[in-house]
């Protein structure tokens, strides 16, 4: 039974539930003259829930483990030095896993009867040609041990789909019993659901948890493989990067990191006096109206998607940089350079710190501005040396996390900043960064076992501790700050 | 100190008499000076960031709105019975073993014989320079058309193809007769003839809807390429995010704003999810590479597993705008509640989630918006693969089979070397802030028609 009707079977179990509790606590209320504990429905749900709940947790269960043992049953049929290296075997189970879905395509058809494809052998000729012929294209032929374990595969899947479908149904019926027997007028249903209802709301809310967790863990699992391949000491502090798919790559984090920082920090250069300037304008100085036109207008920027800003980069500043300051200055001919993708992320960023920044300043108590400017000083000056140092806090946690984003930045660096990875001053220079890298590294069609790719992981790892290493400076800065006032 | 103050006098900044409210002094004007130049900088900063913003816009409409016109030649095409159906059985194995090679030497034969005829012909143009300029999808279209209909074989019909690219470049203006010279894919003659040909109408420029619809197309033939996959693709990936996002989220707010103890693990979610909110899309990327392609075995390329990454990435934002919504439902809601005997999770679902529902859809509009636009993680998930055949349907199993995204498409387009593609990258920009323009004014709709002061 596939696990799509076995769903399809669970819900018609639980409709069933719903009403027939429902009916019988309803009954039952008639019959004994009893009032009902809860209302109507939270019986109806908790059959429901009854029928559903379990049976669904066990079939995911089952669907998650059920790979992984027959993987673990089928290591018997191979010699332990073919499956020693993880790539082999991860290439061998495709193997097998390929040949088996061949032969239930080929029994589907009617090219081979059940007991054909159970048990064929090599001996009387190719599966190969035998598969082709149903339109299942195999790379090499099969080998001996390959078919019988994809036989055994096939057999041991059999088996366990049955399991599963006889294990899910007998739950979700046996839910469904239980629920009818204990339905009752005096029984606290609602309770009961509302303790099911609570358990999902806490499940849903440790996603969040759970998605942290698995970014590292995935990212830490792959990085330490990688530092197993090439030495960590030569990641952190080589200074050339030259990948070389052949091997003998130099993988140096150093040249990516440069780039990444040279390219925020232009952009950083870019991004603080303008969106800067532009909440001081809107918070102290602009009317009422004009605020409300220019404020939304400036945030349209951050609702542009930033591949548009890379296109942008791409096609427009590049060229424009390179052809009135590069060439002219003597500084290079290349349309993508440091300046090109700082520039754009500089931009992108003015509405995030103008509208980080605006609020802060709003939240300077309006007293100390009117004590300044009772004092005689003028309203730039209030801004200056008062608005400004009592928001100074709040505005480096801004700054922190603007820098954080540059830094994360992938698209426009991407289209806007070249593939060249270097140690070099020239802002006109093409240069590369860690969120480029690991966009190449990992595009294409990737094998998951050589350092090459694999740094990609130990990039996003280093990618990831700096980010969150500006957020949590950045938060702490910020509610320093803000106990200040409140 | 006492010593010094007594020796000088008082220093006097404004000497009496002269001092008036109408004439200012040295230091005032100094002062209001630099108060202008300060009120200036802050007007600049936001002149400079809004003509940014316009530049932008501009660039992008001016190289994006002629995507949406395609040059196309239209003449009569006679299907010659001897070439396309040798045997003459009309079997539909025998007609499909004519390639579009077959197919192709019948129009660029059939397109020079009818430029001939109706006495077009410019000099020192050749035949193989004739039937280059009709697109290289134009065998494969008619053939398909044949395939499809076998009772066209032996007739003449009304043929229209699309123009190569660099024809269509010359009548908006992208080639010119100088970069014809330079340019091995086409030659001076070519645009000569071109021109000959609209003057008679035979080629014209039109509003191409295969823009929209047609699936990619390799780097031969950027006239033939379409945004179809993409948007089927960033459809289907967008109402997927919403099905996983929306009942999760607010779920998880629910929890957090009206359940949460005050406890060490509610402490750690909510710092989670202010984290998360930060952490750069592209770790995204290679978390749903490492566990849902190279852990789970879900296909490459597929719009599950990119709305599975992008929903964990929306996941946050639309946290935290549902918990800014359930907050702005006043306490009294939930004492009267209360007070006429629902329970706790009563009151939550019958009073305040309906209550707090205009809210919380216009964040998850805004959310959907931001991860519309979304691209570095899809690169990594395979999206950004030559994808020529749409997905299936919904219900058969379209949600695994390989596509693209809006915003991935603009990126590889923009990254292919012929210049037609450029128009092309602008154009899916177009289409794509069309969508987000749509969304975000939905979501202020909302907002207005349902804003509540308590």
């Amino acid at each position: 039974m596939s696990v799509f009707m076995l769903l399809a079977l669970v819900a018609v179990f639980s409709v069933a539930g719903y009403i027939l509790c429902r009916q019988r606590a309803l009954k039952g209320a008639a019959a004994t003259g009893q009032k009902l504990h809860s209302l109507p429905n939270y019986y109806g749900w908790y059959g429901f829930v009854m029928a559903s709940v379990p049976a669904l947790l066990v079939l995911a269960v089952w669907l998650i483990a059920q790979p992984l043992v027959i993987e673990r049953q089928l290591s018997g049929f191979f010699p332990p030095e073919m499956i020693e290296d993880d790539a082999a075997r991860t290439l061998l189970f495709d193997d097998v896993r390929r040949v088996a879905a061949g032969l239930d395509v080929a029994v589907a058809q009617g090219a081979l009867t059940e007991d054909q494809a159970a048990n064929i052998r090599t001996e009387f000729g190719s599966i190969r040609d035998r598969l082709a012929t149903v339109g299942v294209a195999l790379g090499a032929e099969v080998t001996p041990p390959v078919l019988q374990a994809a036989q055994d595969y096939r057999e041991m899947s059999h088996i366990g789909a049955l399991g599963r479908s006889i294990l899910t149904v007998l739950l979700s019926l046996g839910g469904l019993a239980l629920a009818i027997r204990v339905t009752k007028p005096a029984f606290r249903a609602r309770n009961r659901v509302e303790q099911v209802v609570l358990a999902l709301l806490i499940l849903s809310s440790t996603i969040a948890i759970l998605t942290t967790v698995g970014i590292v863990l995935s990212m830490l699992s792959e990085s330490l493989r990688f530092f197993t391949m090439y030495p960590a000491a030569d990641f952190f502090f080589n200074l050339t990067w030259s990948p070389n798919f052949r091997g003998n790559s130099e993988l140096g984090l150093l040249p990516l990191l440069w780039g990444t920082l040279y390219i925020s920090f232009v952009s950083m250069l870019v991004a603080v006096p303008i969106g800067l300037f532009a909440a001081i304008y809107l918070a102290e100085y602009a009317s009422p109206r004009f605020r409300a036109i220019v404020k939304p207008l400036i945030e349209v920027i951050a609702g542009i998607p930033t591949v548009v800003f890379g296109l942008f980069a791409l096609v427009t500043v590049g060229p424009f940089l390179r052809d009135y300051f590069a060439e002219p200055l003597g500084l290079g001919n290349s349309g993508s350079s440091v300046m090109t993708a700082g520039i754009v992320i500089g931009i992108l960023n003015i509405p995030f710190i103008s509208s980080l920044a605006d609020d802060i300043i709003n939240a300077v108590p309006q007293s100390m501005r009117d004590g300044s400017l009772g004092l005689g000083a003028t309203k730039s000056e209030t801004v200056r040396k008062v608005v400004l140092p009592a928001a100074l806090p709040g505005i480096m946690g801004a700054v922190l996390m603007a820098a954080s984003r540059a830094i994360g930045e992938t698209m426009i660096v991407t289209m806007g900043a070249g593939a060249a990875a270097k140690l070099d001053l020239n802002p006109f220079e093409a240069m590369t960064t860690i969120t480029v890298k690991i966009v190449s590294q990992l595009t294409g069609d990737t094998e998951f076992n050589s350092p090459e790719t694999l740094v990609a992981f130990a990039l996003g790892m280093s990618l990831f501790v700096i980010t969150l290493g500006l957020n949590i400076l950045a938060l702490m800065i910020v509610r320093k700050y803000r106990e200040q006032y409140e | 100190m006492s010593d010094a103050t007594a020796a000088s006098p008082i220093p006097t900044a404004h000497p009496r008499g002269k001092s008036s409210l109408f004439e200012q002094d040295a230091l005032t004007r100094r002062r209001n000076a630099a108060e202008t130049r300060f009120r200036l900088y802050g007007l600049t900063a936001i002149v400079v960031s809004l003509v940014v913003l316009a530049i932008m816009l501009f660039t992008i409409f001016r190289d994006g709105t002629s995507a949406f016109r395609q040059a196309s030649l239209s003449f009569p095409i006679t299907l010659d019975a001897a070439i396309l159906d040798p045997n003459g059985n009309r079997a539909p194995e025998d007609l499909a073993k004519v390639t579009t090679i077959g197919y192709g030497n019948l129009i660029g034969q059939q397109f020079a014989n009818f430029l001939a005829a109706e006495g077009i012909a410019v000099e020192g143009i050749t035949d193989r320079d004739i039937s280059g300029m009709v697109s290289r999808d134009a065998p494969g279209r008619l053939r398909d058309m044949v395939l499809a209909n076998p009772a066209l074989i032996g007739q003449t019909i009304d043929f229209t193809a699309y123009a190569t690219g660099r024809i269509d470049g010359y009548l908006k203006g992208r080639v010119t007769m100088e970069t014809a010279q330079l340019d091995s894919n086409v030659s001076v003659e070519q645009l000569q003839l071109a021109d000959l040909l609209v003057e008679r109408g035979i080629l014209s420029v039109a509003f191409n809807s295969g823009f929209l619809t047609n699936p990619d197309a390799s780097d031969q033939r950027p006239e033939s390429s379409g945004l179809g996959v993409a948007i089927i693709g960033s459809l289907y990936m967008m109402v997927l995010v919403l099905i996983f996002t929306l009942p999760v989220g607010v779920a998880a707010s629910i929890y957090l704003e009206e359940f949460a103890p005050k406890n060490r693990l509610t402490d750690l979610i909510e710092v989670n999810i202010s984290n998360l909110a930060a952490v750069p899309s592209i770790v995204f990327g290679i978390l749903g590479l490492a566990i849902f392609i190279n852990f789970a075995g879900l296909p490459q390329s597929s719009s599950l597993v990119g709305a599975l990454v992008i929903s964990l990435m929306t996941l946050p934002t639309i946290i935290i705008a549902t918990r800014a919504a359930i907050r702005a439902v006043p306490p009294s809601i939930r004492d009267a509640a209360l007070g006429v005997g629902a329970s706790k999770m009563q009151t939550v679902f019958h009073h305040v989630l309906p209550l707090a529902m205009p809210g919380i859809l216009t964040g998850t509009i805004l959310g959907l918006a931001t991860a519309l636009g979304e691209t570095a993680p899809l690169l990594l998930i395979g999206m950004v693969a030559f994808v020529t055949n749409y997905p299936a349907g919904p219900l058969e199993g379209g949600v695994l089979d390989p596509a693209t995204a809006l915003p991935v498409q603009v990126y590889s387009w923009a990254s292919r070397s012929d210049p037609a593609f450029i128009e092309r990258s602008s154009g899916a920009i177009i289409v794509l802030l069309g969508f987000l323009v749509i969304m975000n004014v939905a979501a202020i709709l909302l907002r207005r028609r349902f804003e509540r002061r308590w």
